[in-house]
């Protein structure tokens, strides 16, 4: 009934908007925000590609788990990364986070 | 149309929208919000693309604890209780552009692949794609491997991240 | 006669019929029928509410040797329509510089969490909401969207007490989901399937005997979920007056309270269907209507415990809770999935070679795993003497004031 292209080209839509958000976005959080949207792009993208071309396989569905795991380890230490970048500089502006020490 | 198409439809531009309004917000926990939407959205498709694990998967991972994860740094994060200042940076223009070239170009590389509208083949009606994924993640010939790596992966970040965000007295 | 036994069905059987006599397409008819059941079980979680309440005020008042409500109707049971008049008449009062949408969003995610894990606990053998197959890690989700719905309405009151309040309630829930979701693993690995019916099916013996530990733990994670007594440091109004939800006034504090009280009967249904058989009891499979009354019966026993509980322990400190949590639930809980599974794969090789009937493989079983149950408890507690507080004693007591032993001449 639907066919995989409308799959593929809301994947692709999403990963833009996420792309869109990553580059043009002050707040550091704002950014990892959109780092999410691409990984979740991606993840409909595996996921569509295993239902429509190779449903007997597991390959799709084991790699998606893997992009779950890994965008769960990365969010974790990213944000970590950015509350302790604020405890320091005050500031999570990511345009003012330009010099290692002064 | 079918209902089957329609209601595809409406999830996929609500979830559009919802993304959209995750880049443009001005409040960052409006973003966050947001972007709860349109993760329960993406869940919805996992529906209905018959991997009923993923659909909840995605609400116990991404909403239940990485959503909640940005809306604590948010609010840890902020000088002041209501930030309105703009959230766009200088060069959205460029972005704006990049993304509607990735966009165009996806969809022109997808044009010249002459399978891009199949249709869903039948999945046969025992298969249990929860059991075969659960043989698969630890079978030898399968993907342990990849399985005992992303938990050592997840026991990294988990110690990584409660190291960087101790407060050192 | 499948009226009386399955009453259930056979009025969805009629219904669907009527329907399909009107000249509904089958799709439709479909889709008609699965809302007007989501819309009866709702309404019945809603409905028992009333019931849950007045059941909690007389029990308390009992425990603490008063009255409780009498007043209202026999034995105060129309108690509660007064207090659902009054919480609807009174006056919402939002806080200026609140957000709306996520002020008014917060007590419905609160409330449709609870009454979203009701579509898949199965109330017979043949009356379940919705069957799906990862139905154990579906409950484990809508008790995320709980977790969601306190986070927003800390936040959007625009108060730092309830913000506050909010972050240490959603602290608590993501903590103690952690020993939870390992403790729920422990029936799944038992049962080979993550459907809650499969698992009920496969309760010839009762989970609580074959994992007490998990049982135990799933019982007392579910009541810090819920933030129930011990665990209500949140809202508890001496300390932070009420948490989350000190802006919220009339009914939609109603809605948090509802939802609260719904919570505690559903943990009290899960714990049933998971561990205790569900609607499992004698001629249950052929009689269906007999599978819900027993299931209703083991889950208010489980929901006085759960009351009984909240009546008589203190409460906890915020310390004191995670270090339990993260101290004792989350390794004990890991070395009981790990030791079950290893135990589970030991059988599963064994026992076929071995040749018996099946009350002979069940006894097995049941006697293997209560046994390594016992074995961890034991373990632990051997482990946990060796941290007790050791008390000397120092010298017997002096008396101070002693009377004088009178002159013999008096005695005499």
């Amino acid at each position: 009934m639907i066919p995989l292209s409308w799959y593929l080209i809301f994947a692709a839509a999403l990963f833009s908007i996420g792309l869109f958000g990553v580059l043009s976005r002050r707040n550091a959080i704002a950014i990892l925000m959109g780092v999410e949207l691409m990984l979740n792009a991606v993840n409909i993208n595996l996921i569509a590609f295993w239902r429509y071309r190779a449903v007997e396989q597991i390959a799709g569905q084991a790699f998606a788990i893997m992009v779950f795991a890994v965008a769960a380890a990365e969010v974790a230490v990213g944000l970590a990364l950015v509350i302790s970048v604020y405890r320091r500089q005050n500031t999570i502006i990511a345009k003012e986070i330009d010099m290692l020490k002064w | 149309m079918a209902l089957s198409q329609i209601i595809f439809l409406v999830i996929a531009a609500a979830t559009l929208v919802a993304a959209l309004l995750v880049v443009i917000s001005r409040n960052l926990v409006h973003s966050a919000l947001w972007l709860i939407a349109t993760l329960f959205g993406v869940a919805i498709f996992y529906g209905f693309l018959s991997a009923g694990f993923f659909a909840v998967a995605q609400v116990v991972i991404y909403i239940g604890a990485i959503a909640i994860l940005f809306i604590f740094s948010v609010m840890l994060t902020r000088r002041l209780m209501q930030d309105n200042s703009p959230q766009i940076n200088r060069g959205w223009p460029l972005a704006l552009l990049l993304a509607i070239l990735f966009f165009g170009g996806v969809l022109g590389m997808y044009n010249t692949w002459p399978e891009f509208a199949a249709m869903a083949p039948e999945m046969a009606a025992e298969a249990n794609p929860l059991e075969q994924l659960g043989l698969a993640l630890v079978s030898p010939n399968a993907y342990v491997l990849p399985f005992e790596l992303a938990s050592i992966l997840l026991v990294a970040a988990m110690i990584g991240a409660i190291y960087l965000a101790w407060e050192k007295k | 006669m499948s009226f009386l036994t399955d009453p259930i069905n056979a009025i969805a059987d009629w219904l669907e019929s009527l329907l399909l006599s009107l000249g509904l397409t089958s799709q439709a008819v479909t889709i008609l029928m699965t809302l007007l059941g989501a819309i009866v079980v709702g309404s019945f979680g809603l409905m028992l509410v009333i019931f849950l309440i007045w059941v909690e005020r007389k029990v308390y008042a009992r425990i603490q040797d008063r009255l409780g409500p009498n007043r209202v109707g026999p034995w105060g049971i129309l108690q509660t329509f007064p207090d659902m008049i009054k919480i609807f008449t009174k006056e919402y009062i939002t806080p200026i510089g609140a957000d709306k949408v996520p002020y008014n969003l917060a007590p419905i995610l609160s409330v449709s969490a609870v009454l979203l894990a009701w579509a898949v606990i199965p109330f017979a053998s043949t009356v379940v909401g919705s069957d799906i197959n990862v139905g154990v890690l579906y409950i484990v989700a809508v008790g995320a969207i709980g977790t969601l719905g306190i986070i927003l309405a800390g936040w959007s009151s625009n108060n730092k007490y309830a913000l506050l309040g909010a972050f240490r309630t959603v602290a608590q829930m993501v903590s103690y989901e952690v020993p939870m979701v390992l403790a729920l693993l422990i029936p799944v690995l038992l049962a080979r399937s993550m459907g809650v019916n499969s698992i009920v099916q496969s309760q010839q013996v009762w989970y609580i005997l074959l994992a007490p530990i998990a049982a135990f733990f799933f019982f007392i994670t579910s009541i810090a979920e819920t933030g129930r007594a011990p665990f209500d440091l949140l809202e508890a109004e001496s300390e932070i007056i009420a948490g989350y939800q000190t802006e919220y006034s009339g009914l939609k504090f109603g809605m948090f309270f509802v939802g609260e009280f719904l919570h505690a009967f559903t943990i009290s249904a899960l714990t049933v269907t998971l561990f205790l058989g569900g609607w499992r009891g004698p001629w249950s499979e052929q009689v269906p209507l007999l599978g819900t009354a027993y299931f209703f019966i083991k889950t208010f026993i489980v929901y006085f415990i759960v009351l009984w509980v909240r009546i008589s322990l203190p409460r906890l400190r915020i310390d004191q809770m995670l270090n339990f949590n993260w101290k004792f639930l989350t390794p004990i809980a890991l070395v009981m999935l790990m030791a079950t599974a290893v135990l589970e794969k030991i059988l599963s090789t064994w026992l076929p070679t071995l040749r018996l009937t099946d009350s002979g493989v069940i006894l097995i079983r049941t006697i293997t795993h209560l046994g390594l149950n016992v074995l961890v408890a034991a373990g632990v507690i051997y482990l946990l003497r060796s941290y007790t507080i050791r008390r000397e004693k120092v010298g017997q007591p002096r008396p101070l004031a002693v009377a004088p032993e009178p002159p013999a001449s008096v005695l005499e």
